[in-house]
């Protein structure tokens, strides 16, 4: 057997080889492919949780195709976007589907960019040497909330309009300047064709270019610290004879072929909602966008797309004045907290330990109390008030922060156990 | 009354799976008062949805637009040569290529209604097609309204009843008293009022068509109603159809691809230790 | 991957359902990639707003005089139509003129329906119907009289039709001559008569 001949070279035929050399000598593409694909070495247990980083890439490029292709026949005036949409819906070959894949890819998006979040908290993937992936993360995650707020106006429904009244008049609650910067914001007395337009520039050019650009350093910074692995172990540290770490894989083809199978996978799920469920039960288009925006009568309730939900019930439960200041004042500072709260994440755990696997006890409960929290937060900002879901907000919503506010202390005390040498 | 029919039913229904405790802490929510009876479209009963076209472009086209759908793909998508739409149902003199619009004047209709009648091109998503359905059976009798009538559905509805010609002249009927509806006014309840429960009210949740009056049968009318919601379902999303046959392809060209996908990632991750 | 000979073992018995794999996944994938740029290229077609807008025009043609062109100048598609109508001397040297015509028989049926593959290029002879657009490079040619088109043309017989993007000359029949960049006669669209006072563009048959 190990007399057998040497098999052929897998690889590409001389003219080709020829072509890559003279590419070669003038831009390092070879380099480039080595450095992030076949040479690149990635820790050899992904798992599940470690599909939603290059599903997000998927799903931004899809977004960017679609979103370029509704740009074609929408049009961004307050007389002419709701009909242009309806247009596209209706009258353009295909339009209805071009736009229920946008509309479904921005609800997938947020799943699978906080699926991604999850991950690096289960795994400590914030953790030294891993800071900046994570803030230029957090970068990215702030720029689409802002990409999927500006979006959500051009439809130009109802709810669009009365969703993007209540955030904008947040910036109201800015003690002193808040009035004036409110008007900058919309630059009318209400919300007007003049913020659909200025909202449609955001969003189909400037956010879109600073999304890619961050998606680009997020993955350039990766590559320079290498993933981190639900062992939390560094595959760096063990290294053979040749450089390469003894735990980790090329990138590409193993990594490729796994990508590419989840990719379908998750293509699958998304397209049984794109051609079955578009609406999701209300979830991912709300009814009331179905309605011309009126500025005269507000939808009888008044729920963002659920991916802003938990951070909408953070603001609607902080019902009191403090120091002086009103409460509207305060729910935006909450729910801008929350929303910020992660970036400091790798500052704020003290564990010996990256991994849940590894972590105490605390870690686990902390862990599993927040994901309960972002989820009860989550339903409750998809319904009315009453007395009882502010209680029951008020009290998750503390949960929330004592999962951040807390990481010094319960990580330092509780007790672990020691990650194995090798990954398993 | 309006506020309490709520626009989002299967928005509960998924929260209650996804969390059934949460949902059951706040049943108040889910509730509505006016019971709407169930109608499940069929985009496939193409018939059904030739009678709503047609019953819709002669009893309810004069007010209400359907401004942003065709003639000529409605025609089209629901079977209807072209000569028989042109003849028969376009009443505006209009292209079967145009939209179709209502010859009513805004401005006019603002003075007559006290509202200008919405378009409907989207009321089944908006409200949903069981709200339609039950609203079109829903009118009553009432003579302090100005149009003479009521509706279940929308209280105090600025319009007349239209297909009272059809359905019949619908009276109130009453059959003794029931439990007023407490939960409408949550905050009694809330504050623990035991006089909020004792309430009672005449339990008039029934019409009784006068005899003689109505062109149609009450199962010919409730077909006709069940007719016209089912166009209005077709109306609102009329891709509905294509991308579902669209998507069994795609779906199963993807479980195929995804077959391959596997055979070819555990075929590399053999090498893997 | 760390022992060669492993490795290459592995390789060995895999080797050639590797790349059967890689092909039968890579052609799917093709197919699917092509499959779902359907919907992206073909929401380039008109779309049903601009089929509308596009659809058959009825033309009242009663104010045609003859030896002049109609005007205001109909549209059909959003494209200037240029009807013609034609004086005896005209249709008599219609039907004599070859010399000098790149396509005098309008052998290239494309250009125009069967009904109108005639010397006049028309379904009745003192009358015709083209597109208004150059077959050259779509700039619109103008109508000139005898006098102007012998101008440019010293044998010139009749009226015609004069590019002025780049010269080509088309007579009253909308036939190109030899020697100009316009490869093709004016387009003939689908047109039919309603009556004698109206036609209809846009449409072949006579009973529409």
């Amino acid at each position: 057997m190990a007399e057998s001949p040497p098999l052929r070279p897998v690889g590409p035929r001389r003219p080709i080889r020829r072509l890559i050399a003279w590419v070669d000598e003038r831009f390092p593409l070879t380099e480039t492919v080595e450095a992030h694909a076949t040479k690149y070495h990635a820790p050899k247990n992904f798992n599940f949780w470690y599909y939603f980083g290059v599903l997000a890439t998927v799903v931004l490029g899809m977004q960017l195709l679609t979103g370029v292709w509704l740009t074609m026949s929408y049009v961004p005036s307050a007389e002419e976007a709701f009909a242009s949409v309806e247009y596209i819906m209706r009258d353009v070959e295909y339009g209805h589907i071009i736009r229920y894949l946008h509309s479904t890819g921005a609800s997938a998006f947020f799943v699978v960019v906080y699926l991604h979040m999850f991950r690096g908290l289960a795994y400590g993937s914030y953790r030294k040497p891993r800071e900046l992936v994570w803030l230029i993360g957090m970068a990215i995650f702030l720029t689409l909330m802002a990409e999927g707020f500006f979006g959500y106006l051009l439809p130009w429904g109802n709810m669009s309009y009365w969703g993007a009244q209540v955030i904008v008049s947040l910036v109201g609650a800015v003690p002193f300047v808040g009035a004036d910067l409110m008007e900058w914001v919309r630059g009318d007395y209400l919300m007007s064709g003049i913020t659909l337009n200025r909202f449609f520039a955001l969003h189909v050019v400037a956010l879109p270019l600073a999304l890619v650009g961050l998606v680009f350093v997020h993955i350039v910074a990766l590559h320079r610290v290498g993933s981190n692995n639900p062992d939390g172990v560094e595959i760096k540290d063990n290294k053979d004879e040749h450089g390469v770490p003894v735990d980790g894989i090329p990138f590409h083809p193993y990594y490729t072929v796994h990508d590419f199978q989840a990719t379908v996978g998750f293509l699958f799920v998304f397209c049984a909602v794109v051609f079955f469920a578009p609406e999701m039960f209300g979830y991912f288009l709300e009814k009331p966008n179905f309605e011309q925006a009126d500025p005269l009568k507000t939808p009888d309730l008044i729920a963002p797309v659920w991916y802003y939900t938990p951070f909408y019930s953070m603001l609607r439960a902080t019902t009191f004045p403090l120091f002086g200041l009103e409460a509207r004042f305060w729910g935006l500072v909450v729910m801008v907290a929350a929303i910020l709260m992660p970036a400091v994440l790798p500052w704020l755990d003290r564990s010996p330990v990256k991994s849940i696997r590894y972590k105490g006890l605390a870690s686990k409960v902390m862990l599993a109390a927040f994901v309960a929290s972002v989820f009860v937060l989550g339903y409750l900002g998809t319904v009315h008030t009453t007395p009882l879901t502010t209680a029951l907000a008020q009290v998750f919503t503390a949960i929330y922060f004592a999962y951040f506010l807390l990481m010094p202390w319960y990580t330092r005390v509780e007790k672990t156990k020691k990650p194995p040498e090798r990954l398993t | 009354m309006n506020v309490a029919v709520r626009a989002m039913p299967g928005r509960g229904r998924l929260a209650l799976a996804i969390l059934a405790g949460m949902a059951a802490a706040v049943p108040a929510l889910a509730a509505t008062d006016v019971r709407l009876d169930p109608f499940d479209p069929d985009l496939t009963d193409k018939p059904s949805l030739q009678r709503g076209m047609a019953l819709f472009a002669n009893y309810c086209l004069g007010c209400h637009s359907l401004k942003f759908q065709r003639y000529e793909r409605t025609a089209d998508d629901l079977g209807i040569p072209h000569d028989v739409a042109l003849r028969n149902l376009i009443f505006t003199g209009q292209a079967i290529g145009g939209l179709m619009e209502t010859s009513m004047p805004a401005e006019g209709a603002k003075n007559w209604f006290g509202v200008p009648p919405p378009d409907l091109t989207m009321v089944d998503r908006v409200r949903g097609t069981a709200w339609v359905y039950n609203m079109l059976k829903g009118f009553y009798v009432d003579e302090k309204r100005p149009f003479g009538v009521n509706n279940r559905v929308f209280e105090n509805i600025a319009m007349p009843h239209v297909l009272i010609g059809l359905q019949g002249v619908p009276e109130v009927e009453c059959r003794g008293k029931k439990a007023a509806n407490i939960l409408a006014d949550r905050s009694r309840i809330l504050e623990k009022d035991p006089a909020a429960r004792r309430v009672r009210e005449d339990n008039c949740s029934w019409t009784r068509v006068v005899p003689g009056t109505g062109a149609y049968s009450a199962a010919e009318f409730d077909q006709a109603a069940k007719d016209i919601a089912n166009f209005l379902h077709y109306v609102g999303d009329p891709g509905r159809l294509e991308r579902r046959r669209i998507g069994y392809w795609v779906l199963g060209f993807l479980a195929g691809l995804f077959v391959l996908a596997t055979l070819l990632n555990r075929e590399y991750w053999k090498d893997v230790h | 991957m760390s022992d060669d000979e492993d490795a290459a073992e592995v390789r060995e018995d895999g080797v050639g359902r590797r790349y059967l794999l890689i092909a039968s996944t890579s052609a799917v994938t093709a197919v699917g990639a092509m499959g779902a740029a359907v919907p992206f290229v073909k929401s380039w077609l008109p779309s049903a707003k601009a089929r509308a807008a596009g659809a058959p025009e009825r033309v009242d043609i009663a104010r045609l005089r003859a030896g002049e062109l109609l005007k205001p100048m109909p549209t059909w598609r959003g494209q200037p139509v240029f009807v013609v109508g034609r004086t005896a001397v005209d249709i008599e040297a219609l039907a004599r003129a070859k010399d000098g015509l790149a396509d005098p028989a309008s052998d290239n049926e494309a250009k125009q329906p069967a009904y109108a593959q005639n010397p006049y290029r028309s379904r009745k002879p003192e009358i015709g119907v083209f597109l208004g657009l150059c077959t050259h490079l779509g700039c619109s040619p103008k109508e000139k009289n005898e006098e102007q088109m012998r101008e440019l043309d010293t044998g010139w017989e009749g009226g015609g039709f004069y590019c002025p993007c780049h010269g080509s000359r088309f007579d009253l029949a909308g036939r190109v001559v030899k020697g100009v960049p316009a490869p093709d006669n004016l387009q003939v669209p689908p047109h039919s008569y309603l009556s004698d006072t109206e036609i209809i563009i846009g449409v072949d048959e006579e009973t529409a």
